[in-house]
């Protein structure tokens, strides 16, 4: 049974008030403008406050035109992913009591894909990349009438990577993506690690000529940008890595 | 304006819309057109799992199951549905491992289960382990392994496509699916889709309210242009708060916490539910686990400086179950509200969650016009359905399993439909009211503005037509809502231009909310009776003799020319199970 719960009435300075922040937005309309510019926007936010709600807010209250994808709110549809402060981060897992609020947060569109709309880049190549390495169970021989079985060890082995919202904050923040669009980037890699580790799978060998061409995995040159973008905690270069020790040994 | 020819068009790429085309795409010419990339869809925050009667863990039959999701929908779920969707559950588990779905796994390595509210052995002995589950991320495996498995079989979708209206041919003088409209948001161009069958898998309807689980982007659209074309819409009245919503936001922690063993308290740290539901507790269906919550704090027993909330305990769980089992709440607790499960209460309340009521579909999943009547070649699965296997109150998990359980049916059906018949001739100038709708909205010059409408409607839903309600607080918002209504024939959007105008997206979403809030209240004002999720505080019990029987809402005009909602009722289909009082 859990102590009783200490119900004290908070002191004055702990009650959260709502403080004018600055958003500096890189805006790109393009039935207007040739080119991006930056544009300021001072909305009041809470501390706990997500830089969602700003945006929300900015869009509701000042300016309907700012264009940003969202859905879920809290982290698991992938859509909203940004630079913020030059990181790359969903904007509904950051919340303005994270950030430096005495200077304007800085929010753009993620890097290495067209920018269509303001903070909307072109989320095509980043699917086919994705549809390249082949992100399905390729099982070997009959179909049980059951599960297939597998070891609470085996799906261990690969849960890390089946995290992953296809947010593209990993493959926008790696050097190697923004200059070589052939490249397909860390979030295709940590889909083939999801299924290369899966005991269930055999499409190594086809996946293996897919990640083994020159602009497969070796150019990944372990920068960790993508690990350290992750919204989900996923080791993205650790999973990227495993999968080059695999090619190199030719098994998992 | 661009015309596309299809046998099968589905509308929705979450659960229901990518298992219905995975069924339909191997049989017939099939498009998925969907408003959000597919792996952004609702499904995926889904956690606590997708409840089979595999018997993995412990004895178990599908009849069991069928009786909870009876008793637990407080007997107005349709019987004949949910003997399907419960017998049907087991193969729909073995068909996603088949797929690939990463389930967790027993020491035999078989699938994992694990209890969940309202799931009980032998009709209510006692909590019984049904639940099959990936962490608290089963929905969101889910959504992946059926996009993966879209990917594999080559399935055509067109992503960024808000479909706004169904192509009806009336030439028989009864309506027949003949396509859908969309609008392309990259380019704000109008696409016509020509189809011999049409399923609707457009998820709920939660952003009615404030306080919600839901994605900005569940604004029924699905219903809404059902309900402008004139068919019925069913239940509507019945609406699920879940339980554990974090505190103030409504992010959802799933019941799976209560599954592994979370306890809710009050501020005097008592285990409430015993008092409510002496025999399984904290594992009492959502219905009656919200109302105790709105109880405690109603009566004083609320945490926090306002005394506005409960806790849910993990604490005494080890760290490591709730790190491995919970990953996902137990990192939304520890961002969102800084606190950490393993050491502290996480404060929640209920938060907008379910619509058990929607598009009227028999078990092929085919629309209902009235009563007995289907129209041929439209169907509807999913949230945006109502078949209706969740009755008055949906038991946790069984909407994963209504997903893939009628999202299979639908992309049957549909297929073999469109492999029967001929396409239906388009009527003439079918884009013309979405066309008409677009144009008004983006040239509009009023002063009202959507997110100021959207938030006094969700203001007044919260406050009026939540968890409890009465005559008084649904007259409220029955004209809160009207009076939205009128505000919002003057509203206008600053976005004036054609490529990615999600200022133009929001403010036809904001018609579609609006329509449903007052369908919504209406459909609540007339059922004068307490049952399931719909809690009537001057109509305290549930009233058999006067109200077994579903509500038919129609959008219907009277002789001023004047829209209003007709209310009609259909009867509830009984098989062997003789409604009881209910008690757990």
């Amino acid at each position: 049974m859990a102590a009783v719960i200490e119900e004290a009435a908070p002191p004055e300075a702990d009650i959260p008030v709502a403080t004018d922040v600055t958003f500096r937005v890189r805006r790109f309309l393009p039935e207007h403008d040739s080119e991006p510019h930056w544009q300021d926007y001072t909305v009041a936010l809470f501390p706990t406050d997500r830089v969602l709600t700003a945006l929300e807010k900015i869009k509701g209250e000042l300016d309907g035109t700012l264009s940003f994808r969202r859905s879920c709110g809290h982290g698991i549809c992938g859509s909203d992913a940004m630079r913020i402060n030059g990181r790359n981060r969903l904007a509904c897992k950051t919340l303005v009591k994270d950030l430096d609020t005495d200077k304007p947060i800085t929010i753009e569109a993620i890097k290495g894909l067209d920018v269509e709309k303001d903070l909307i880049v072109d989320m095509e190549p980043f699917f086919a990349a994705y549809r390249q390495v082949l992100p399905f169970l390729i099982p070997e021989g009959h179909e049980p009438s059951r599960e297939r079985l597998q070891s609470a060890e085996d799906r261990a082995r690969f849960d890390d990577t089946t995290k992953c919202i296809l947010c593209a904050a990993c493959t926008t923040s790696c050097p190697v993506y923004w200059t070589d669009d052939q490249y397909f980037g860390p979030a295709a890699i940590v889909a083939a690690h999801r299924f290369i580790f899966d005991s269930r799978d055999s499409g190594f060998e086809q996946r293996l000529e897919v990640l083994n061409d020159k602009e497969g995995v070796w150019r990944c040159r372990t920068t960790f940008n993508c690990t350290d973008a992750c919204p989900r905690g996923i080791e993205v270069t650790k999973a990227i890595q495993e999968v080059k020790r695999a090619l190199i040994f030719r098994r998992v | 304006m661009q015309t596309h020819i299809f046998d099968v068009i589905i509308v929705g790429a979450g659960g229901a819309g990518m298992r219905a085309a995975l069924e339909s795409s191997t049989r017939a010419k099939t498009a998925v057109l969907t408003k959000l990339y597919p792996t952004r869809s609702h499904t995926g925050a889904a956690q606590g799992g997708m409840c089979a009667a595999l018997a993995n863990v412990e004895e178990d039959n599908w009849e069991w199951h069928t009786f909870d999701t009876i008793k637990g929908g407080d007997y107005l779920v349709d019987q004949d549905a949910a003997e399907i969707m419960c017998k049907e559950a087991i193969d729909a588990v073995l068909d996603l491992e088949k797929m690939g779905l990463p389930f967790n796994r027993t020491p035999e390595g078989r699938i994992d289960q694990r209890r969940f509210g309202g799931h009980t052995r032998n009709h209510g002995e006692a909590a019984v382990r049904r639940s099959c589950y990936a962490a608290d991320r089963t929905g969101h495996m889910i959504l992946q392994t059926l996009y993966q498995n879209c990917i594999k079989e080559g399935v055509e979708f067109f992503n960024e496509f808000y479909v706004l209206d169904i192509i009806l041919n009336e030439d028989s003088g009864e309506p027949v699916a003949a396509g859908a409209v969309a609008y392309e948001l990259a380019t704000g161009e109008i696409h016509v889709f020509r189809a011999k069958s049409v399923v609707f898998a457009t998820g709920g309807y939660g952003k009615v309210w404030k306080t919600t689980s839901n994605a900005h982007t569940l604004t029924g659209d699905g219903m809404g242009i059902i309900w402008r074309n004139g068919l019925p819409l069913e239940d509507m009245e019945f609406y699920q708060f879940h339980p554990t919503g974090l505190a103030g936001l409504g992010v959802l922690l799933t019941e799976g916490a209560r599954g592994e063993g979370g306890i809710l308290r009050n501020a005097s740290g008592e285990r409430f539910m015993e008092r409510y539901a002496p025999t399984i507790k904290d594992l009492a269906p959502r219905d009656m686990v919200a109302r105790a919550m709105v109880q405690e704090v109603r009566e004083g027993r609320g945490g926090g400086p306002n005394k506005e909330y409960v806790y849910l305990d993990l604490t005494h769980l080890p760290a490591e179950q709730v790190e491995s089992k919970l990953p996902d709440i137990t990192e939304f607790s520890r961002t969102y509200l800084g606190v950490d499960p393993i050491t502290e209460l996480v404060p929640v309340f209920p938060t907008a969650h379910y619509a058990m009521g929607g598009v009227p579909t028999n078990v092929d999943t085919e629309v209902l016009r009235d009563n007995e009547h289907v129209v041929p070649g439209l169907y509807a699965a999913g949230e945006v359905a109502c078949v209706s296997v969740h009755g008055a109150n949906r038991l946790g998990t069984n909407s994963l399993l209504d997903i893939n359980v009628f999202g299979r049916r639908a992309g049957i059906a549909a297929a073999e439909y469109a492999n029967s018949v001929e396409h239906a001739e388009l009527p003439d100038d079918p884009q013309g009211t979405t066309i008409a709708l677009v144009e008004r909205l983006r040239s509009a010059s009023g002063s009202e503005r959507t997110a100021v409408l959207r938030k006094d409607m969700q203001d007044t839903m919260d406050m009026n037509a939540q968890v409890y309600r009465t005559e008084a607080t649904l007259k409220q918002a029955l004209s809160d809502v009207q009076e939205l209504k009128a505000r919002y024939a003057n509203v206008s959007i600053q976005d004036k231009g054609t490529r990615y105008n999600t200022d133009l997206i929001e403010v036809i979403e904001l018609g579609f909310l609006l329509d449903l809030a007052e369908v919504t209240v209406v459909s609540a004002l007339e059922r004068k009776e307490s049952r399931g999720g719909h809690a009537r505080e001057d109509y305290p019990t549930r009233d058999d003799v006067n109200f077994m029987r579903h509500t038919m809402a129609y959008k219907s005009e009277d002789v001023s020319g004047e829209d209003y909602v007709r209310l009609d009722y259909k009867p509830v289909t009984m098989t062997r199970y003789e409604p009881m009082e209910r008690k757990y």
